[in-house]
């Protein structure tokens, strides 16, 4: 008895690593055979893993980025030692804002692109990877509270990025198009070529094209709808290279979504089937083509160089004489009101740009600030800002070549008088 | 045989029975703390996708413990943990099979070599990280048919980067050991 425990003892390690490695390669098979996924050990795990993941991400995106600048502008704060506190004030608004508006353009974009597609999609964010690094998968922060189910597509408005494959309480598993065990029936856009996307050799091939089919370099490939995960019509990515193969094309492609590096996704809650657009799709990455040139100010406004060609353009520089005269700023509170029905007194000739401040002093006097469209404009605003009652704001404004327009006559852009009413006239 | 490499081959390590007195409430932390870095970091790094910190703590549970069966029932726990956070195309059990014999042999390797050399540590730990990157690959062919690329110098590649890796941690996880001593 003592031999054989003895025995058992010496080979007791040998047989516990048999026991376990045998349990684990029957359950392994059990799961194979019956195709049934073990809820409830992934779910324990992901339900404490996922929410300090969720922790740290929100915390990196809502501070990395500011810290990056800060850290990035340190040495720019440092030699502007007398700017300092200005400058960190300022830079912390920056930051602020521009965290705010990279947000917002996101999410913007998300939302325009959820208003645009017909299928039904929520948004939700990248919290983590899986833990099998040849396997292309990623855990977002959306699961069944969020009606999501196993095998929704997962897209951005850039591209395919990959479908549910596991879904729990506050989280689900997305398998990416570029895991090797992934396929996807897609469709090029000239020809209507069908073929089977398959990123399992660490770059993406459209498989099953044949070589007389007709497939070019930057030609873009859609979802067929054919796999019944990706509803038909959503951009999956240019050809990057198209050669004759053995039997079939080598039909490379550079994936438009790029699902490796996304941060926030659409999970296609209820698809629907587009057809594929025949137009190409714009390049994000190419900077849009300018507005035509506005016309010459002169052709639209019809003003000559001088002022006070018209009869409304002279009765208003008559006025503004009088309200010179009188010591009248329009639009200036509390400012005595002029008799209009007095003669000007004669008038000294001037050149054109001299008669011009009085007619841009309203509009710097005024009550609405001015938007800061031009040089001129900020000036005018500033100093109609910190003397509001001053009689002649531009008379410190050296004279320019170009001629004032004349009070009251129409501005030749239209975003620059939305915020400016010149005064209609004399009060009766 | 010299006088060295029967030093390095005979001489018993003087940490023997420190793991006795590491505390389970420590390991089961670092275990998270390994596996969340496996499942968050890639997020911010993402060449850390190869690391494979799990398994480095594996090796070093499995080289400072002379009994192979709570170094192989740690690998277990470690490869079943990693499973659950698979993809769901892969069965619970992959992990925890190749972990499974990481430690043991692991565990088996300590009781005939020095492992408090931190050359041969290192040595080791490349090893290790071929093996299970072989042996995974192989029960995924095996075992599921999946038919997945294996590069063999892509894993000579990665094992260089983890056995970077796995310096510093193995120090900070000796001092720990130290500390727990004094």
């Amino acid at each position: 008895m003592d031999a054989i425990f003895n025995r058992y003892r010496s080979y007791r390690s040998l047989v516990v690593l048999v026991i376990v490695v045998m349990a684990q390669v029957l359950y392994l098979a059990y799961q194979v055979r019956t195709g049934r996924d073990e809820r409830l050990i992934r779910v324990w795990a992901v339900s404490a893993v996922t929410p300090f993941s969720g922790i740290f991400e929100a915390i990196r995106h809502n501070t990395v980025g500011f810290m990056k600048d800060y850290f990035v502008l340190l040495d720019v704060r440092e030699q502007n030692s007398k700017l300092k506190a200005d400058n960190d004030r300022l830079r912390m608004e920056n930051v602020f804002y521009r965290n705010q508006l990279a947000t917002a353009e996101h999410a913007r974009a998300l939302t325009i692109f959820q208003a645009r597609t017909p299928s039904k999609t929520v948004a939700a964010r990248v919290i983590g990877n899986s833990t099998v690094s040849t396997a292309k998968a990623v855990f977002i922060d959306r699961g069944s509270t969020s009606n999501i189910e196993k095998g929704m597509a997962v897209v951005t408005p850039n591209g395919i990025v990959g479908k549910v494959a596991a879904v729990y309480l506050l989280a689900s598993q997305v398998l990416l198009v570029t895991d090797s065990t992934f396929k996807v029936g897609v469709e090029s856009q000239k020809g209507h070529i069908h073929g089977i996307l398959d990123c399992s050799g660490g770059h993406c091939e459209v498989e099953q094209i044949q070589n007389e089919e007709d497939v070019r370099v930057g030609e873009w490939f859609y979802t067929s709808g054919e796999d019944r995960v990706f509803p038909r019509g959503f951009p999956v990515g240019t050809v990057i290279s198209a050669q004759p193969g053995n039997g079939m094309k080598d039909v490379r492609l550079n994936l438009s979504g790029a699902p490796g590096g996304v941060e926030e996704v659409l999970v296609i809650l209820d698809g629907v089937h587009q057809p594929i657009p025949t137009a190409a799709l714009p390049d994000d990455k190419m900077v849009p083509p300018l507005p035509p040139p506005p016309p010459d100010d002169k052709q639209v406004t019809g003003v000559p160089a001088g002022p006070g060609q018209t009869e409304a353009d002279k009765t208003i520089q008559k006025y503004e004489q009088l309200g010179k005269e009188q010591e009248h700023v329009y639009g200036a509170m509390y400012s005595n009101m002029p008799n209009y029905n007095i003669k000007p007194a004669p008038k000294p000739a001037a050149p054109p740009a001299a008669a011009a401040p009085p007619a841009s002093a309203p509009l710097g006097s005024g009550p609405v600030a001015l938007g800061a469209s031009t040089p001129t404009r900020a000036t005018t605003t500033q100093t109609s800002t910190n003397h509001p009652t001053s009689t002649h704001p531009t008379s410190t404004r050296p004279p320019t070549s170009k001629p004032a327009l004349p009070l009251g006559s129409p501005r030749p852009n239209a975003s620059q008088t939305t915020t400016t009413k010149p005064p209609a006239g004399p009060p009766q | 045989m010299n006088e060295s490499s029967d030093h390095l081959l005979r001489s018993r390590r003087r940490s023997d029975g420190i793991f006795s007195r590491f505390q389970v409430a420590g390991l089961v932390i670092l275990t998270l703390i390994a596996i969340i870095s496996k499942f968050y970091l890639p997020r911010l790094i993402p060449s850390a996708v190869w690391l494979e910190v799990p398994l480095l703590l594996t090796i070093y549970f499995g080289l400072m413990r002379p009994d192979p069966v709570p170094a192989l029932l740690f690998g277990a726990f470690v490869g079943i943990s990693e499973d659950s956070l698979s993809p769901a195309n892969l069965p619970i059990g992959m992990y925890g099979i190749t972990k499974t014999l990481v430690g043991y042999f692991a565990a088996s390797v300590s009781q005939r070599f020095n492992v408090g050399n931190s050359l041969i540590r290192l040595v080791l730990c490349f090893f290790f990280y071929c093996f299970h990157a072989f042996f995974y690959w192989v029960m995924r062919r095996a075992l599921l048919q999946q038919i997945v690329p294996f590069d063999t110098q892509l894993t000579l590649l990665h094992g260089a980067f983890n056995i970077a890796v796995a310096l510093p941690l193995y120090l900070i996880l000796d001092r720990m050991k130290l500390s727990d001593e004094h």
